[in-house]
């Protein structure tokens, strides 16, 4: 009998082009596909011109400008902004060198790299795309193998379409039961996060099983997966699924007719074998989980909104109170502040992690009849062109208008504050982001992590707030 | 790209002991609009070590002598966590790091660290605390690769590395040229793995 093997141990073996030592732990793995950003690949483009080097597969790749790009309507207008860039400039004589296809600043599908991708139905099942982005893991979501590499592994993939792979350990989150209603995907991720630590899939591939997991639509799904590098994870799993199969359908190029009935038959052995062992486990009860904010500056610094800004003092572990210590400096924090009693400046809907249609709904269901508290600039990034057609279409784009919401274009924006999109040192931000650092999102800027309905609440309110103590409306 | 090898390195040792110091914290963003690998020695931990008005920060361990020319740092866990930027990693080598020492680090800082000659140590507690203890003494270690040990003035320790990054480190190899010499065998599974699979070809 085959040995019992997971959804992982499956991707590696299927995608190993040969062992690169005795223990079958290092490994040249091929790449099915990457996408490219203007701020990680330029080096990598450099370093193949200097060695002359061609691409190996220019179709496996797509390029996209997101992060360093304004989402400034009135400041992308003209052809200039992108021509006077130097990593944008450089991007596009990269790809048009290497025959690459490019989505410019300019392109009716630009956004953000992690939505386009799906949204154009580039991630499939099985397989294996790696990029130069931490969140990559996204993919996950249809059961692909997604993961971050950096710029010397862009260069490898680019000149070889594989990279030099070590096997990671398989570990299992399972979530039982059903999230309570007003809780949603980001908090799911949130608490695993905050139960297991920054660290506690380090090592790991995660497969994420259970009920509330398969309750969770697929951009819910993209989710859970894009932050679950949030925990150390290197890749983020989800087996494929009716959904998954629904959610591919009729997306530009993905697979049909005959050759969809094909992928169909793989499709549906990319599954854990029953009884194969993980080589960790955790657990979380999805009906506990409340929704989530973070307090620190580490994405496992985080509570209930219910909860209060907890006092260092009472950690057991002396390095782990040095950390909240520092953060709770940072961020202008005392111990003991109900979480719903802290202001804010910043209100940030967007994101690879919360910037597709569903999370737009969600927020503008919050917004709709409301206005921007005193005080508070707010603003709505869509992930993508594709999404803000969408959003405009519904009119979701009037409701956030109305209420006080700029209106942007796509781009990476205010997540990482590495364009014209910067917090000033010591404001607070309420965001449907992935990272808290200190400096994120801009030197001596502090952020609050929460889902996007969530941080439509806090605009509203001026203040961290409980969106369940809202009524909510459909804003279509 | 060809890399300085790693051998043998003294030098001394900086303490870095919080939990989870990311690459945002590393090499923050207003140092990743270039479109090379150089001018990134001023943005290593650059909010850190200068205050707002650009000033240096005499508390910081990296301004401070004779931690200002280290050469390895000792840090806690998961060191390295959150982007993917390699910028942090081609930083810390213009900074003159050669080795960071730490319980564990985050994969992908971790493979760019092999990438371009940063010896990245993952060690035990005892380990760990030995260095700290150097580092707060201001004494020089020595790192030798061949012989997988950190000998400080108070004892050896050894570390555990995978035979094959070992391989790279010590002889600063480009790993695409190496990976290149199977190009044939690539192409070969790239046709039957496509040919497998009509929706992906």
């Amino acid at each position: 009998m085959a040995a019992l093997r997971t959804l992982y141990d499956k991707l590696v073996g299927s995608h190993t082009v040969r062992p690169l030592d005795a223990d079958g732990r290092d490994m040249l793995l091929y790449v099915d596909r990457t996408v490219l950003n203007e701020y990680t690949s330029p080096q990598a483009f450099t370093g193949l011109r200097e060695a002359g080097r061609p691409v190996f597969r220019p179709a496996s790749a797509l390029g996209v400008i997101d992060h360093v790009n304004s989402t400034r309507p009135e400041k992308i207008a003209s052809p200039q902004a992108q021509a006077d860039d130097l990593q944008m400039a450089y991007f596009v004589r990269n790809c048009r060198d290497f025959g690459i296809e490019l989505f410019d600043l300019y392109h009716r599908q630009q956004g953000i790299e992690h939505v386009v991708m799906p949204e154009l139905g580039l991630a499939l099942p099985g397989l294996v795309i790696a990029a130069g982005d931490s969140h990559t893991t996204t993919y996950g979501a249809f059961g692909a193998l997604g993961f971050g590499i950096g710029t010397s592994d862009i260069e490898h993939f680019l000149a070889t379409q594989t990279v030099v792979y070590r096997r990671l350990r398989n570990m299992e989150i399972a979530v039982r039961g059903d999230l309570p209603a007003g809780v949603t995907a980001k908090d799911l991720i949130m608490a695993v996060i905050r139960q297991i630590g920054a660290d506690g899939a380090q090592g790991h591939a995660v497969e994420f099983t259970g009920p509330a997991i398969r309750g969770l639509s697929i951009e819910g799904r993209m989710t859970v997966c894009n932050m679950a590098v949030e925990c150390g994870a290197r890749g983020a799993l989800i087996a494929p699924d009716a959904k998954t199969y629904a959610y591919l359908e009729g997306k530009p190029r993905a697979p049909k007719g005959k050759q969809l009935t094909a992928a169909l038959e793989d499709w549906r052995s990319l599954r854990t074998d029953a009884g194969a062992v993980f080589d960790a486990r955790a657990e979380i009860d999805a009906g506990d989980i409340e929704p989530m904010v973070t307090w620190g500056t580490s994405p496992d610094q985080a509570a209930p909104i219910s909860g209060a800004v907890p006092d260092p003092a009472l950690e057991a572990s002396p390095a782990r109170r040095r950390d909240a210590e520092r953060a709770l400096g940072y961020m202008g924090l005392s111990p003991g502040t109900r979480l719903e009693d802290i202001r804010i400046d910043h209100a940030f809907i967007g994101s690879c992690t919360n910037a597709r249609i569903e999370d737009l709904r969600a927020a503008g269901a919050v917004v709709k009849g409301r206005r921007v508290a005193p005080g508070v600039s707010a603003m709505v990034v869509p992930g993508s062109r594709e999404v803000r057609r969408m959003a405009e279409a519904e009119g979701l784009d009037r409701v956030f208008r109305e209420a006080g919401f700029e209106w942007r274009e796509p781009g990476c924006s205010m997540c990482l504050a590495m364009n014209d999109d910067v917090i000033a040192p010591g404001k607070r931000c309420a965001s449907s982001t992935n990272r808290n650092f200190e400096g994120r999102q801009g030197a001596g800027s502090r952020t609050h992590l929460m889902s996007p309905a969530m941080v439509a609440a806090a605009a509203v309110s001026g203040h961290l707030c409980d969106v369940r103590k809202l009524e909510v409306r459909d804003a279509r | 790209m060809p890399v300085e090898p790693f051998t043998r390195v003294s030098g001394f040792v900086a303490a870095l002991p919080a939990a989870n110091i990311d690459t945002d914290v590393i090499m923050p963003k207003t140092f990743l609009k270039g479109i090379d690998r150089n001018g990134l020695e001023r943005g290593v931990f650059h909010d850190l070590r200068f205050d707002e008005e650009g000033a240096v920060r005499p508390d910081f361990v990296l301004n401070q002598a004779p931690w200002t020319r280290a050469a390895f740092l000792v840090t806690g866990a998961n060191f390295g966590c959150g982007s993917s930027r390699e910028h942090a990693v081609w930083g810390l080598r213009q900074f003159g790091i050669r080795a960071i020492i730490a319980p564990s680090f985050a994969g992908i800082f971790f493979d760019n660290c092999a990438r371009n000659g940063l010896l990245a140590i993952e060690a035990d507690d005892p380990t760990v605390r030995m260095l700290t203890e150097c580092a707060a003494n201001g004494e020089e270690i020595t790192i030798d690769l061949e012989a997988q040990t950190i000998k400080a003035e108070t004892g050896t320790a050894g570390f555990e590395i995978s035979q094959r990054r070992k391989f790279m480190l010590l002889k600063g190899l480009d790993a695409v040229g190496m990976t290149l010499q199977w190009r044939a065998e690539i192409e070969a599974f790239q046709s039957r793995y496509l040919g497998a699979r009509a929706w992906l070809a």
